[in-house]
């Protein structure tokens, strides 16, 4: 017989000032390496970050989940994200397939990486949600194939507009850190996908 | 951004002075790493998911010439290890890295470098064995080595990995024993994070080259690897008892000793967490330790006199450490990621034998949870504690969270 008598006020993030945050993507679209990116440029920014996927065995194509906590002092909780602040979604097909707002807590962000507009999505009020055409910014700066763009940096660079969670220019030196190729690309596409968003996404303004 | 070598906020994290670099790196990387600032002169191993980006990092460290270090390829774990027992055995300082099936394969030669006293250092990735195919996190794989006399720590975070194997090295040269190194699959092995890289000649203070008493040089030679008959046989095994227990004194003191040059200190043989005034406690190994942590947090919080005990070193075991800590204690929950089939959880099991001549003999409880890396969160740590303030006699297997 297991009592209830002690119990957390929150049920899995139960760190006041940690920020989690979920990205859904496909194998091959990069959600892992945007996540180092991401983990790499927080810390330049003087916070600790955590990054892992989700601990699976992934193919090509297959839903993929990768998951980044933040904090201001070091991270303890080594478990996935369960109840995420924000949501990033690296291919807007996951939303017919798997239920990505699963614990997303109210007001959370969700960033989709979509040319269609933000409200097309029907996504509960309770979100903030946008869109980003990061597939159309990495191949104009020949990430990937048009078949399978690689959009992991562009996302970042409208993440950091989006949220404010992180600078454009850390996740730029995050990225000649780590990416191995086409650096200089990957930088650009990061950009666009910022100013784009800082224009206040054209696609939203359809609506 | 500052431009600073510790980023700007993290000074009281990472220490400036000993620190060369800050980098966000995976548990595996950290190994890799670790092994290049050790200066390891040879490297052999063989790739198996999730160690193999220990081995690609090192390939391509070694191929690049950034590390000044020979890779072996080979066919199988078996010659992995039995390549570093060959290149220890000429007194070079050698390095590889296995997880699960990889390390079952490598067991008779485990037996090997032990009795053959070679200080081989080697990074587990702790996997869950099949069948079937599982490729998460279970410490079963280097439990299941306990009798072959290597020396065994296991690692919280990136950082521990990574100044774990350098001081490995440290400890495996003075009493010649072999060194394993355990991180938990993917809750370490894949997980970015922070991690100070020393300054390469404070590593290089710390650990001095190796030069051993006795090697295998073709100007000088002698006869290795010969028959012990029963007269002698006895008294050797006896050798590796007593450097084991020399081991057993000297973890804390390569601690400290550490911790002088490079500035951090992640315990010796066991590291307390809240436990002076703690009439609960619960005992974790690896990074379930990390998630309990938060659990004692937010529990105490709420006024209930709960503390932590990790166990870092598996072999030599902390026998007279854990009768310190326990013999205070109410009641005692072991977490075990792992299992021995037809008994219980293995460091449930160790725990329960060494406090068997102590004369207070508080409450045992021994949790199984979280096998092929099946998660434990906060909630299911939460529900053990709970279990623990209603048990009423110990318990030695207790499954959490079975769907059945």
């Amino acid at each position: 017989m297991i009592c209830e008598c002690f119990h957390f006020m929150g049920a899995q993030n139960v760190e006041v000032n940690m920020i989690e945050i979920r990205m859904h993507g496909r194998g091959g679209q990069g959600a892992v390496v945007a996540c180092k990116i991401l983990a790499s440029a927080l810390y330049k920014e003087g916070k600790f970050a955590q990054s892992f996927p989700s601990f699976g065995v992934e193919r090509r194509g297959a839903p993929v989940m990768a998951f980044t906590r933040i904090d201001n002092k070091p991270i303890h909780l080594r478990t996935e994200i369960y109840e995420p602040d924000h949501l990033i979604i690296l291919d807007a097909t996951l939303l017919q397939s798997v239920n990505v707002t699963t614990g997303l807590k109210p007001g959370g962000k969700i960033l989709i990486n979509s040319a269609l507009p933000a409200a097309q999505f029907q996504l509960p009020d309770s979100f903030i949600v946008k869109t980003i055409d990061a597939s159309q910014i990495a191949v104009i700066h020949g990430l990937g194939t048009r078949a399978t763009p690689i959009v992991n940096t562009a996302i970042l660079g409208a993440f950091s507009k989006f949220t404010g969670i992180v600078g454009l220019n850390a996740i730029e030196s995050a990225i000649l850190e780590y990416v191995p190729v086409k650096a200089e690309a990957n930088v650009k596409a990061t950009h666009e996908a910022y100013q784009m968003l800082k224009a206040e996404n054209p696609a939203d303004l359809v609506v | 951004m500052a431009d600073s070598l510790i980023a700007e906020g993290l000074e009281k994290y990472f220490n400036p002075e000993t620190t060369a670099e800050v980098k966000a790196i995976e548990g595996t990387h950290a190994a890799s790493y670790a092994a290049k600032l050790a200066r390891v002169k040879v490297v052999s191993a063989y790739p198996i998911t999730p160690q193999t980006t220990i081995v690609e990092k090192l390939s391509e460290m070694c191929a690049s010439g950034e590390m000044e270090a020979e890779f072996i390829k080979v066919e199988s774990e078996h010659s992995a290890m039995a390549c570093v027992i060959g290149a220890e055995s000429t007194g070079t300082r050698s390095f590889t890295a296995t997880s699960s099936q990889g390390l079952a394969l490598m067991h008779e030669e485990l037996h090997w470098a032990t009795g053959a006293r070679l200080p081989v250092v080697m990074a587990n990735v702790n996997r869950a064995l099949g069948a079937p195919w599982n490729i998460w996190a279970d410490q079963t794989d280097s439990l299941a080595q306990r009798d072959t006399g290597w020396i065994q720590c296991y690692a919280e975070s990136n950082q521990e990995v990574l100044d774990m194997i350098i001081q490995a090295y440290r400890l495996a040269e003075i009493v010649m024993l072999p060194v394993m190194v355990n991180m938990d699959a993917f809750f370490l092995s894949h997980t970015t994070e922070p991690v100070a890289l020393p300054k390469q000649e404070l590593v290089d203070q710390f650990l001095p080259e190796y030069n051993p008493k006795y090697k295998m040089d073709i100007n000088d030679p002698h006869a290795f690897g010969g028959l012990a008959k029963p007269d002698t046989y006895m008294e050797l095994r006896y050798n590796i008892q007593k450097s084991m227990e020399d081991a057993h004194r000297l973890i804390p003191e390569v601690a400290d000793e550490f911790e002088k040059v490079i500035g951090r200190n992640h315990g010796g043989l066991i590291e307390e967490y809240q436990t002076k005034d703690a009439e609960y406690l619960i005992v974790t190994s690896g990074t379930i330790t990390g998630t309990s942590r938060i659990v004692v947090d937010q529990l105490r919080a709420q006024g209930l006199k709960l503390g932590l005990l990790k166990i870092r070193f598996f072999r030599p075991f902390p026998v007279k450490e854990v009768q310190s800590v326990l013999g205070k204690i109410k009641k005692i929950a072991v977490i075990d990621r792992n299992l021995s089939f037809g008994r219980c959880g293995i460091f449930f099991s160790e725990l329960q034998a060494a406090l068997y001549n102590c004369e207070c003999r508080p409450l045992l409880n021994g949790y199984v949870a979280g096998l092929g890396g099946r998660d434990v969160t906060p909630k299911t740590i939460e529900k053990i504690v709970n279990h623990l303030i209603a048990s009423e006699k110990g318990e030695d297997l207790i499954w959490m969270e079975l769907n059945i």
